[in-house]
């Protein structure tokens, strides 16, 4: 019986892992085929944005969320739902703006960064750019949505 | 823990990008599926120093294969290799009937030329995989009908 718990911890570690090393490999290929760092990470931030319109779906469909009513829940759920089912943490929310419409997630272990070490002459990468991709991609989804329900 | 629809698009996107920058042509063609087979290999090898730091001494090649056809798979597309067969000489054909990263792409004929581009990270996965096993080997994939899809192995003796 125990046997078989372990094999269920182990193999959900080694789905992290294979995320983990995939983006690695991938960033490593961008490094390669573009020049500058900047390159590098407008691509980056473009994949995440098609993975994001993609990856919504697939929340919604699961998670069972409903309407947020005002952004703060919005980050919440981002926060506590959604990177939780995902990448199995959870981020902090702080720095809100005065204005309400802007606030930071920090992610205390990335599991993306696993293993990673940057080099001296990538010091203007953002490694971790696809998740600001992915963010952006699911929430215009959201918003997309909002409005022709408004209209 | 990373969830596997992640790690699904990712490598969709993977290859839509690796496309995307290349143009048309066979010679192009040829260069975008090493790309992803090199991606692939660097992955494979990770993931399997990973996966076998605790596991016992494998007896032979066909318990190397075994355990990539039952443990490795099952931890990166969470089900086995369906069948494996062999000439006893060095060539393994894994055969998987439902594989996992082509099941939300068709269920038949229809886009079979464009399957062999989501094969190559595979491909390069076991390559990766078998190589810090001490394995030389070449790998290549065929799909006749998705999902169900064959990996050859060929185990070059040094």
């Amino acid at each position: 019986m125990s046997r078989q718990a372990n094999r269920g911890t182990e193999s959900k570690k080694m789905s992290s892992e294979l995320f983990t090393l995939t983006y690695g490999a991938l960033v490593t290929q961008l490094c390669k085929d573009y020049e500058n760092d900047e390159d590098v990470n407008k691509q980056l931030d473009k994949m995440g944005y098609n993975i994001g319109v993609r990856l919504i779906e697939d929340f919604l469909a699961r998670s069972n969320v409903g309407r947020c009513h005002d952004f703060r829940e919005t980050a919440d759920v981002i926060a506590k739902v959604a990177f939780k089912m995902y990448l199995g943490i959870t981020p902090s929310i702080t720095n809100w703006s005065p204005a309400g419409d802007e606030f930071s997630l920090i992610l205390e272990n990335n599991p993306l960064v696993d293993f990673v070490e940057l080099p001296d002459n990538h010091s203007s990468l953002i490694y971790s750019n696809l998740l600001c991709g992915v963010l952006r991609g699911a929430l215009e989804m959201i918003r997309k949505l909002r409005y022709t329900a408004n209209t | 823990m990373a969830d596997e629809a992640l790690f699904l698009l990712l490598h969709n996107e993977m290859v839509s990008g690796v496309y995307k920058s290349a143009e048309q042509g066979e010679v192009e063609n040829g260069r975008c599926i090493t790309k992803l087979e090199n991606m692939g290999f660097r992955v494979g090898q990770g993931l399997i120093e990973r996966f076998t730091k605790d596991t016992a001494r494998f007896k032979d090649e066909l318990d190397i294969m075994k355990f990539i056809c039952k443990d490795f798979w099952t931890a990166v597309f969470k089900k086995q290799i369906d069948n494996l067969r062999t000439n006893h000489q060095g060539i393994y054909v894994l055969q998987d009937n439902k594989f996992r990263l082509l099941t939300q792409m068709s269920a038949g004929k229809q886009y079979l030329e464009h399957a062999s581009k989501y094969l190559a990270f595979t491909c390069g996965l076991i390559r990766g995989g078998l190589s810090n096993l001490g394995i030389k080997s070449i790998v290549t994939a065929e799909v006749s009908s998705m999902p169900a899809c064959k990996f050859q192995v060929m185990i070059q003796k040094l």
